[in-house]
């Protein structure tokens, strides 16, 4: 699939923002109003900037309004709707603790439910989709909430969760990468079935339909990914999770330095989320001569 | 609302011979033709005169070779367009209501004016159906030329979609499908129409039937070896005149 820098920013951000606002919503860093409203400022700005990000994909970005209203069926418009209720909730919780100086523990427990409900909604837009296997795997969701949550641990100093959050996204990212190497020949889609011809014999592309480009190979026959994944993988994989986990463990983390690992887990996952996109093969490829390579393995 | 019906009162749509397309692209061609006069924005297309043209089709043709386990190879031509799949998933994802399936008659259209362009339905077709519109940044697909078949302004024998009313064999055929004794299901039931990509579950209306097996001659027979044995009359006077040369 296309990786389209306003989606890996906007699922990044977001999902940082959102992870953060978990954390204010029941275990916030702090008993100081003002030092909350810097806090709060953070995690939403963090997930405001993500969700405009996602804007900048649309062809209409000026009828974005219009997605908050298929609720009922879409994803997509589920996490639309879930964004604006957790960071209208997020902000009263916030906004009453620091004009009041009392902190409201139901509407933060509250809050940091609508945020985790709204990181979900957001990592099912791709888990919905059986057209690519890599990402139609319950794995999926489990990765994006890891994501979250250990990166907003990191940023509301919740130290003694952090190595257990790192070490639970470690798994589950590991498992996430081996199981999806192996997605797409398991879903069971070939030239074969995507054609209906298997009973004839050995299907091949022997011509395409036309011999331009298209939007859907530019969409969604992505094959830039592949060359480097192993070493970004192992890159994405140390800024993201080893860097803060061994350090958060080997020595006593003031703010300087986590300021650093902040800043080196979301380069980590900022690589990890291109290559959640740029791996991910989807089965009209298949039309196109695509995934012969994965299917012989 | 994006929800799909629990059931349509007719299913529209097309089922292709695969033993008769002939590849001609024609049904292509037509089909961007009606399409950028009528229903929608045009079918628009980017830099077409220049190095790098790309262009929104609602039907593709692909050409395929099948290699069976013993024998020559085959090729057979293909052509892709919306399946109209009863469980539509393009449908269900989009965020803005603008996908739908019709009740009345099974066809899935767009409604541009609410399509914001996020792409999301293109992701979720398994079978390439939808493309987002160069110009326009909309979602163009196939609507079995909804503008056509209830068009009382045209002749009647021009209210089919306009890729079925050009195919030069006779490939493309247009009818309800869940009407189990129209045409066009009786074709699928007497020559095994298939699905494409059963597996993901869309449950498509278009069928496709597969090529009709072919004849195979047998072995040929070995060319004559070069002799004159038996010669007789003036050749054969010739043969062993010229020998005793």
């Amino acid at each position: 699939m296309h990786p389209a820098p306003s989606i890996i920013v906007f699922t990044t951000l977001s999902g940082l923002g959102f992870g953060l606002m978990v954390w204010l919503g029941v275990a916030p860093p702090t008993k100081t109003p003002w030092v909350m409203a810097f806090f709060a400022c953070l995690a939403m700005g963090l997930a405001s900037a993500g969700l405009m990000s996602s804007l900048l994909h649309l062809g209409h970005p000026e009828r974005a309004w219009k997605a908050l209203s298929q609720w009922r069926s879409s994803w997509l418009s589920r996490e639309g709707v879930a964004a604006v209720v957790t960071l209208a909730v997020f902000a009263a919780y916030a906004g009453l603790w620091v004009l009041t100086g009392a902190r409201s523990p139901a509407l933060g427990a509250l809050a940091a439910a609508l945020a985790l409900v709204t990181i979900l909604c957001t990592a099912m837009i791709y888990t919905q989709l059986r057209t690519v296997p890599r990402w139609h795997d319950p794995l999926t969701p489990l990765v994006f909430l890891a994501y979250a949550l250990a990166g907003g641990a990191l940023l509301n100093g919740a130290m003694d969760a952090l190595p257990w959050l790192l070490a639970a996204l470690a798994g589950l990212q590991a498992a996430a990468w081996a199981r999806g190497d192996g997605a797409f020949a398991r879903a069971g889609s070939t030239a074969e079935t995507a054609t209906g011809l298997g009973a004839m014999g050995r299907v091949r592309l022997l011509e395409p339909p036309h011999t331009g480009r298209n939007y859907l190979l530019t969409e969604m026959v992505y094959k830039v990914g592949r060359k480097h994944a192993r070493k970004l993988r192992i890159i994405a994989f140390t800024l993201a999770i080893a860097l803060p986990l061994i350090l958060t463990l080997a020595v006593s983390v003031g703010h300087a330095l986590a300021g650093l690992l902040v800043l080196s887990h979301l380069t980590g996952t900022l690589i990890a989320r291109w290559l959640f996109f740029a791996e991910a093969e989807h089965v009209v490829g298949l039309y196109y001569g695509a995934h012969r390579d994965s299917l012989a393995g | 609302m994006t929800s799909l019906p629990k059931t349509t009162d007719a299913s529209l749509g097309l089922v292709i011979d695969l033993d008769t397309c002939v590849g001609c692209h024609a049904c292509v061609v037509s089909c961007k033709e009606w399409n950028t006069g009528a229903y929608g924005a045009p079918l628009a297309d980017a830099d077409p005169y220049g190095a790098d043209p790309v262009g929104s089709f609602l039907n593709r043709i692909h050409s395929f070779e099948i290699t069976p386990e013993t024998g020559p190879a085959q090729v057979v031509h293909f052509p892709k367009s919306c399946l109209h799949c009863a469980d539509a998933p393009c449908v269900t994802v989009c965020p803005t209501g603008a996908s739908y399936k019709r009740q009345e008659d099974g066809i899935v259209l767009v409604n541009e004016a609410d399509c914001i362009g996020c792409g999301l339905c293109a992701w979720a077709c398994p079978y390439g159906a939808r493309e987002m519109d160069p110009v326009e940044k909309v979602m163009k697909k196939c609507t079995l030329c909804v503008d056509r078949i209830y068009n009382d302004n045209i002749p009647e024998e021009d209210r089919l979609p306009s890729c079925v009313r050009t195919c030069p064999a006779g490939a493309r055929h247009f009818g309800d499908l869940s009407d189990p004794d129209s045409d066009v299901s009786r074709l699928v039931a007497d020559r095994g129409g298939l699905d494409l990509m059963p597996e993901l579950g869309t449950a498509p209306v278009n069928k496709y039937l597969p090529p009709r097996p072919k004849d195979r001659a047998g072995a040929p027979a070995p060319l004559p070896a070069e002799t004159t044995e038996g010669a007789d009359g003036f050749f054969g006077w010739l043969d062993r005149t010229l020998d005793r040369l």
